[in-house]
């Protein structure tokens, strides 16, 4: 008799969700299931609204990564007004991106993920989270916390506040980059930094004792795409989309964001709200892509600064090809913020960020128009249609986490495969394995996080005939169960 | 011009004959809320927000139309003052869509800082999200009808401070709405000499310069209340 079980919501993400696990009569996980449950609607309800709107109101699609929705969104705008914008206020806006990208990851990395690997995964559940963190090592868990604010920071300079500036605009962005400003970011930097090296030492630390989560965390061959510039390099605000296989071959190159229908197919399943996008000519599901930190160090053939430079060559050294262990993401990520602190450090030498020609000014030359930008978790794009008057008439978003489905649905089958076999009680710390699966990727699901407190588990042991043959619930006003599994199978 | 002696929040005080409650309680320091008034432009009590209880009259009565008297006594700030005015405040939230926090208008809007003045931190009415569109047609100015409050003062002001005379309110109730010329989309609406006086008169942000994005319509009120009060003083006028 099939089972089912099902792990909600899962936590320590942004956002929510939850995990269906299928088991057949031995016991064995056949498949898994990654279903998003919040439904926002921002596609439909913006219909109508003049495009120059679109910045302020699409950054409200989520709170964590506000800038990326900011960005790809007045990229959109630019493109329906057919502007090449004002050089400073490109540069302005791939520094914000770049403090999105440190904040974010940073979060990600010490708030979100690193409980499980520094702290252990069988670490009771009540300390397994940043504040379990802060209790083993308190210094490491400050410096984590104020990187996160070195970006929050360097957005709020810029934008005039941490979360949902809106201060990206079609044509270019609404303010510079003060002196003052500048001298605040200067003076932060070395920390910055100095937090960045000590996450490699703890990583290469971890990476020595979890040899067996790389093996089995996502490892599977798939595409990956991200953006680079003409000549490989790693991009984040500009450039166009690369293909590579999981050999490392570029499939696809330099394809313009206007044409990304031509590569990349939109598939819906009744399962989840999230839909799930794949590289068209290899149809669904065989299309199966990977985005985000993992697949844009996969595509990219250098960072284009030197001590990310450096990482690179190391991180490449971990694959065939392709890094294709999605335990990596972590890894990846933590040379994304080196990249962008040694980026941030060049800006930061550039005068033209003072200046004031920040705004092209045009009307409505093109009835469509995509913007496209790499979010911290992957590649996003706005596709905006207008009506000769600027309103909109489509909308369509296709975000780094719905391009991740396929992957996080084969990362938590792969991961419940290996640890649960054939058992009657499965206890909470595999289920908490599971759920890290989906950590790797930090979907952004565009809400709170749960970052904080018990993690609030919902296990339902589910019969071929739907009937529910057994549960557990723990929420975040239930008392702790005395024994330690939250999980029934 | 004979003077009037009345009472004002028990502050004695005199006033010139004529001139309406609202300019007495401003003079004698007493600020009442509104919305649908605007220096240099006459009023027509459409919002209901300076509401005043006076001595002998069953009803309240809008501060703005009405003139003062010999030995009147009026309340501007009672408890069913006050109630009065949350619910009215909460009905116009309710009424259309207002979406502070990505409108044009943030951070610059009458409506939000009435809003905050008067302590609304929700609103117990089913909000009624009706579908109003944005007329967008106008070369320089775009219309949301979604943030409009029909207080009419660009309807005012584009009649009797431009003499254009292209706008109006069309519709009764829940479907009344701000028109250009014969119901027509902006952009076609002959009449309009596209001189934004109407868009500086926007209390909220219904009325935009095509282009704004959150919270960049700063608008500067003064330029009409410049332009009406050189005309009536004859400024331009040379011998």
């Amino acid at each position: 008799m099939a089972t089912r079980i099902l792990i909600d919501p899962v936590t320590r993400i942004e956002g929510h969700a939850k995990i269906s696990l299928f088991v057949d009569d031995a016991g064995n996980v056949e498949d898994a299931e990654f279903h998003v449950v919040e439904f926002r609607g921002f596609e439909k309800f913006c219909e109508g609204r003049p495009y120059t709107e679109m910045p302020g109101i699409t950054p409200r699609i989520c709170g964590i990564c506000p800038v990326s929705h900011l960005l790809a969104s007045a990229k959109a705008g630019d493109a329906i007004m057919a502007v090449e914008i004002p050089p400073a206020a490109d540069k302005l806006r791939r520094l914000m991106n770049l403090a999105q990208f440190v904040q974010s990851h940073a979060l990600s990395f010490f708030h979100l993920s690193a409980p499980d690997f520094l702290l252990g995964w069988d670490t009771p559940q009540a300390q397994r989270n940043v504040f379990g963190l802060i209790g083993a090592n308190k210094a490491l868990a400050r410096a984590g916390i104020r990187l996160r604010q070195f970006g929050q920071e360097i957005i709020e300079i810029l934008g005039g506040r941490k979360i949902h500036p809106a201060w990206a605009v079609p044509g270019g962005v609404r303010s510079p980059l003060t002196p003052e400003g500048r001298e605040r970011i200067r003076h932060w930097l070395p920390e910055a930094q100095a937090t960045v090296q000590t996450a490699f030492t703890l990583w290469e630390q971890t990476l020595a004792t979890h040899q067996r989560e790389l093996e089995t965390f996502g490892n599977f061959p798939s595409l990956f795409m991200g953006l680079v510039a003409e000549d490989g390099t790693w991009e984040h605000h500009g450039g166009k989309l690369r293909f590579t296989d999981s050999h490392g071959r570029v499939i696809a190159d330099q394809i313009d964001a206007g044409n990304y229908p031509t590569v990349i197919g939109e598939s819906v399943q009744t399962s989840s709200y999230l839909k799930s996008p794949y590289y068209l000519p290899l149809g669904f599901p065989a299309g199966i892509y990977r985005v985000g930190p993992l697949a844009r160090l996969n595509v990219c053939s250098q960072m284009g600064v030197p001590r990310a430079d450096a990482e690179l060559v190391k991180f490449k050294r971990l694959g065939q090809g392709a890094v294709t262990s999605s335990f990596l993401y972590h890894y990846a990520r933590l040379i994304e913020i080196l990249a962008a602190l040694e980026y941030i450090e060049r800006y930061l030498e550039d005068d033209e960020l003072l200046s004031s020609e920040l705004r092209a000014d045009a009307g409505i030359n093109n009835r469509r128009g995509v913007g496209v930008s790499e979010a911290p978790r992957g590649t996003l794009f706005h596709d905006y249609t207008v009506d000769r008057n600027g309103l909109l008439q489509k909308v369509n978003l296709i975000v780094a986490t719905g391009q991740n489905n396929l992957a996080m649905n084969r990362t938590v089958a792969q991961i419940a495969r290996h640890y649960i076999q054939g058992r009657g009680k499965i206890p909470e710390q595999l289920l908490n394995r599971v759920e890290h699966g989906i950590r790797c990727y930090d979907p952004c699901l565009s809400c709170s996080t749960h970052a904080v407190g018990r993690m609030p588990l919902h296990v339902q042991l589910i019969g071929p005939d739907h009937t529910i043959l057994d549960e557990v619930t723990r929420g975040d006003d239930a008392p702790l169960p005395a024994a330690a599994p939250g999980a029934a199978t | 011009m004979a003077a009037k002696t009345l009472t004002i929040d028990d502050k004695h005080l005199s006033a010139e004959e004529g001139a309406t409650l609202l300019q007495a309680a401003k003079e004698a320091g007493i600020t009442l809320p509104t919305l649908c008034h605007l220096e240099g432009i006459y009023d027509v009590g459409a919002c209901r927000l300076c509401l005043v209880e006076v001595k002998g009259l069953t009803k309240l009565v809008p501060a703005c139309t009405t003139r003062v008297a010999e030995g009147m006594e009026v309340l501007t700030n009672s408890e069913r003052l006050r109630k009065y005015r949350r619910m009215t405040l909460e009905l116009l939230f309710a009424e259309r869509n207002h979406i502070c926090a990505v409108c044009v208008a943030n951070g610059h809007c009458e409506l939000q800082t009435l809003a905050y003045s008067l302590g609304m931190d929700h609103v117990r009415y089913e909000y009624r999200t009706p579908r109003w569109g944005v007329d967008h047609t106008h070369r320089l100015f775009g219309m949301d009808h979604n943030r409009c409050v029909l207080c009419s003062r660009c309807v005012r002001a584009c009649w009797h401070v431009e003499g254009a005379g292209t706008k109006n309110v069309s519709g009764r109730g829940a479907r009344a709405h701000i028109i250009t010329d014969l119901n027509q989309p902006w952009g076609e609406a002959d009449s309009c000499t596209a001189c934004g006086k109407c868009v500086q008169a926007c209390p909220t942000g219904a009325l935009f310069h095509k282009g704004a994005t959150v919270g960049e319509m700063v608008r500067d009120r003064h330029r009409l209340e410049f332009l009406v009060t050189a005309r009536q003083k004859k400024e331009w006028i040379t011998d």
